[in-house]
């Protein structure tokens, strides 16, 4: 496990080719599901074991929000709910 | 109508389970055991017990079933079954029981995990189940995996040992005496002690598949409708390849048997044994890895179950999701300008073949009268009528077609032939995007092929050199309305994947209205009239350019009256490039278009203007901003315009345009002198060492690059030469300008030099040892040994030359071949992927199970189609139709 040496380890949010991501709270949670009428399972995927899901520190069932720059609108926004594994 | 309503008990599939089928299960099913290996008697009779056994279904037509009293249409066979002298392992379920004997015990048959964990994953999985699919299997995997590893039972605590899976069926366990085979029989005694919530933990579901039912015991029979005998016209029968498989299944299931009554020794039954796995394994799958297929007496491979379901002409890819329709029609297409780019061309034959069902109501009846009386032997006619019963009558054998005319009542269906405005599919394979299949609106024409307009050629993909496309007739007025509205080729003139017109104009149409719109053009009256004749202009004539001495137009006024009136549009045309180039209306070379008020002020019309896939031009800002309706219209009006012209002033390419006068040859033979001059010297300088080496490079890689450099130059300046002494307002030479037909590079290989050949983007190596050919001494790296054409095709190119020239062009037909393998199976794995996705109102992109993809369909919402060049809106396009002007 070479990166978890003290000296190598960078931290990959501020990667620049690294998107933004960010925790959703309760309420917000709610809003979107609400908003979108889905189960939160029936958002896209990311894994607990994904690099940028355990720098965040997140667990399963949260939902992250990641923002990235995109050629046609300048920001897209896309949600994830965080399942194990 | 009667006041009866049907009342039938409405069923709806909710889902559809996949199980085994239980020994109990295949005898309750089967109508009849196989017992006897004997097929026909010796009067030529299916014998009773044998594998044609009448019970299993009717073959002859006109008999009646013996088992459900049908005739052949309507009975569908019955299975029956063999009992097997010993079991024998399923190949297809290999996998399964080598999980399964690994992760149970050898002795208790328990998943060998002790209890209180097992009821701790029970629970889990219960909790799974249902929600999460993907979790529970993962769940499952990890048991069995676990399970697997114990040495050592839990539960009665007794001793594994491992077991090794010999490909294909046969099983060994390692005991502590050295191996040993585990024969059928052993297995399905492990199997059945297996305990069903143990395998619910295992991902099985023992309701419908337990795992002893993996070793078959009894074997079902396919009834005959599956397997056919055909008979040969030498009146001998030919049994189906299954027929063989289950023949030979059947003899040695005898021996077998017989050997085991007869007291035969262990090792002649064993050996039995495993030749009866052998036919039951190749009667599954003929291509298991590991077992030599079964062959015919011909040698070829039998084609067995699974080879029946598999692959490209399986009954999935190729039956199931496959093509080959009634109503549908294939045949050559050729082109016909005169037809509006929403029609085809259908030959009187094929539209005699195809029918349409209507319905004869009081406002049609006449018309409809006269189709039947027609007959189905002349044009506009019917094949069939049928009542309101629903009997079937078939014209071609009534010979009094007056009377069943005069007897048609509304409520009759008539099949009445394909005719003029009917509305059809057309399409051409392969089918890569959706405008692959566009509909059309039926012309009948003399003559034996589909004629369609040359501008849908660039989205079929089609040319004339022997393309074959084909058509389909929707027969229900709702896959009628869906095929005018969403499918007639104008609504596809917008292409979906840029935003652009996909249709427009190409070749001749192109030099067509460069010729017409050139500043040189001017037409008499009687050329004026031809040309809007053409083009269906029916209004005033404007004030002409020239009065005297002789009344003349400008071929931009005629254009402009084909213009809608109040259309603005500037920008460059293709010509606008190199000396001609103009990037405001300021032009001298007449290479900026500018259209005010529907008026073409200024410049040329040529494919940035009206070519097919140019996005941006003044194609697309017609159809874009007053319909597609309009835009065919458009392009069937001005396109003819442009041909007509092309016809009156004449078009075509001579020797002549692509010959350099002897000035030019000379010059061009000193350009090539000159540089093998170069050449030679590099070579030179690379034999004493002193030639400078690229950084990077070797020495051998240098002169190479350093060669290939010089070469490439004398063709470009070879080329140059070449087009300085040719006449620009040749034909060649407009079609190269105006973006009609070819381009520079095509000019400098006909009129100056081919220059170097390429293969994988080196000059040609390859041959001989050292040398390319046996004409040259090895190791001659000069510009003739290595490829170099200094030949033009006018000039003729030598024999050598001509062989590198073959070797060049290979390269490009091979990776052609290699692509659209590549790129098929690409499209396939897409498409199978993303058919499904649907945007919906909220413009969120998701699964018919609602799951989202996008949270806006492609991050903008922005439909490419109705986009221009991508972008949701053009805000100078818009300013300059408000203001009239962008300054
Ligand atoms: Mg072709
Ligand atoms: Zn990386
Ligand atoms: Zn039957
Ligand atoms: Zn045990």
């Amino acid at each position: 496990m070479g990166w978890k040496s003290e000296k190598v380890r960078v931290n990959i949010l501020e990667h620049e080719l690294v998107p933004r991501h960010e925790v959703l709270s309760a309420e917000e949670v709610v809003e979107l599901l609400r908003r979108l009428g889905i189960r939160p399972e029936q958002l896209p995927w990311i894994r607990a074991s994904d690099p940028v899901a355990r720098e965040l520190g997140v667990k399963p069932g949260d939902i992250v929000r990641i923002i990235r720059k995109s050629p046609v609108a300048g920001e897209s926004i896309a949600y994830r709910f965080v399942i194990s594994g | 109508m009667r006041g009866e309503v049907a009342v039938s008990e409405e069923k709806v599939v909710k889902g559809i389970k996949f199980g085994l089928l239980s020994p109990e299960l295949i005898r309750k099913i089967s109508v009849t055991a196989i017992v006897t290996a004997d097929v026909y008697d010796e009067d030529g009779l299916p014998s009773e017990g044998g594998i044609m056994d009448p019970r299993l279904g009717v073959i002859e037509p006109g008999q009646k079933c013996v088992t459900c009293g049908n005739s052949i249409v309507a009975c569908p066979g019955h299975f029956g079954h063999l009992e097997l002298a010993r079991p024998v392992i399923h190949v297809g379920f290999v996998k399964h029981i080598y999980d399964i004997l690994r992760a149970t015990c050898r002795h208790c048959g328990r998943l060998k995990i002790p209890e209180e964990e097992l009821n701790r994953y029970f629970d889990l999985l219960k909790r799974l189940e249902g929600r999460w699919p993907l979790l529970a299997r993962g769940l499952t995997d990890y048991v069995r995996r676990k399970a697997m590893k114990a040495m050592e039972c839990p539960h009665c605590k007794s001793r594994q040992f491992k077991i090794k899976l010999e490909k294909p069926t046969s099983f060994l366990e390692e005991g502590p005496g050295g191996s040993r085979k585990l024969w059928p029989t052993d297995i399905r005694a492990r199997l059945e002690r297996v305990d069903n919530r143990d395998l619910k933990l295992m991902g099985h579901d023992p309701e419908f598949a337990r795992p002893e039912w993996m070793v078959i015991t009894v074997l079902p029979v396919p009834p005959i409708s599956v397997r056919p005998s055909i008979l040969l016209e030498t009146g001998i029968r030919s049994e189906d390849d299954l027929t063989h498989k289950l023949v030979d299944i059947i003899r040695t299931n005898d021996r077998l048997r017989e050997s085991i009554n007869a007291g035969a020794p262990e090792v002649i039954i064993e050996d039995l044994w495993d030749l009866f796995q052998y036919h039951i394994t190749t009667y599954f799958d003929n291509e298991v890895p590991g077992v030599p297929p079964a062959k015919h007496r011909s040698g070829r491979a039998l084609r067995t179950l699974a080879q029946r379901l598999r692959g490209k002409e399986g009954r999935f890819r190729g039956n199931l999701s496959g093509k080959r329709v009634d109503f549908s029609a294939r045949t050559v297409i050729s082109p016909d300008p005169n037809l509006s780019i929403n029609e085809v061309g259908v030959p009187e034959e094929v539209a005699k073949t195809l029918t349409i069902p209507e319905r004869v109501t009081p406002w049609n009846i006449d018309e409809l009268r006269t189709h039947v009386l027609n007959g189905p032997y002349r044009h506009p006619g019917a094949n069939y009528v049928i009542d309101p019963s629903g009997r079937r009558i078939d014209l071609r054998y009534i010979k009094d077609l007056k009377a069943i005319a005069e007897n048609l009542k509304p409520g009759y269906i008539i099949e009445r032939h394909l005719k003029d405005g009917d509305v059809v599919l057309f399409n051409r394979q392969p089918s890569l995007h959706r405008m692959s299949i566009m509909a059309h609106i039926v012309r009948i024409l003399p003559g034996r092929t589909f004629r369609l307009h040359l501008a849908v050629c660039p989205p079929y993909n089609a040319d004339f050199d022997g393309d074959e496309m084909n058509l389909h007739v929707p027969q229900s007025d709702e896959a009628r309305a869906e095929a005018r509205v969403l499918l007639l080729v104008q609504e596809h003139i917008l292409s979906p994947r840029y935003g652009g017109p996909t249709i427009g104009g190409i070749q001749d149409y192109i030099s067509g209205a460069y010729l017409l719109s050139s500043k040189a053009t001017l037409l008499t009256k009687e050329q004026v009239s031809e040309l809007l004749a053409g083009s269906g202009y029916e209004g005033p004539i404007p004030e002409p350019v020239v009065l005297s001495p002789k009344v003349l137009w400008s071929g931009k006024q005629i254009i402009s009256l084909i213009l809608p009136p109040d259309f603005n549009f500037r920008g460059k045309a293709n010509m606008s490039a190199g000396p001609l180039r103009c990037d405001d209306y300021e032009c001298f070379w007449d290479s900026y278009v500018v259209v005010k008020r529907g008026k073409l002020l200024m410049g040329v019309l040529d494919k940035k203007t009206l070519g097919s896939q140019q996005p941006e031009s003044m194609l697309h800002w017609i159809t874009k901003e007053y319909g597609n309706s309009f835009g065919r219209k458009f392009m069937d009006n001005a396109f003819k315009m442009f041909l007509r012209f092309v016809e009156m002033r004449g078009f075509t390419m001579a020797l002549d345009d692509v010959k350099p006068p002897a000035k030019a040859v000379e010059e061009i033979n000193a350009v090539v002198e000159d540089s093998k001059k170069k050449v030679a010297e590099l070579i030179e300088q690379y034999n004493e060492g002193k030639l400078e080496p690229i950084p990077g490079r070797t020495m051998d890689e240098s002169l190479e690059i350093r060669i290939m450099e010089v070469l490439a130059d004398a063709r470009d300046n070879a080329g140059e030469i070449a087009t300085k002494y040719l006449d620009p307002f040749n034909n060649v030479f407009i079609m190269a300008r105006t973006g009609a037909r070819g381009n520079v590079l095509n000019m400098t290989q006909m009129a100056a030099l081919l220059g170097q050949q390429s293969v994988r983007g080196e000059r040609i190596r390859r041959g001989y040892d050292g040398r390319t050919l046996p004409h040259f001494k090895p190791g001659d790296v000069g510009p003739e040994a290595r490829g170099f054409v200094r030949n033009s095709f006018v000039g003729g190119l030598s024999p050598i030359e001509l062989f590198f020239h073959a070797a060049g062009g290979r390269e490009g037909l091979v990776d052609t071949a290699v692509r659209t393998s590549q790129s098929g199976y690409m499209q396939r794995r897409l498409v199978n992927a993303l058919q499904d996705l649907r945007v919906d109102y909220d413009l969120t992109v998701r699964t018919p199970s609602n799951s989202v993809v996008q949270l806006i369909y492609g991050d903008d919402g922005v439909d490419p189609g109705k986009s221009s060049y991508g972008n949701a809106v053009n805000i100078d396009r818009i300013i300059e139709r408000v203001v009239g002007w962008k300054l």
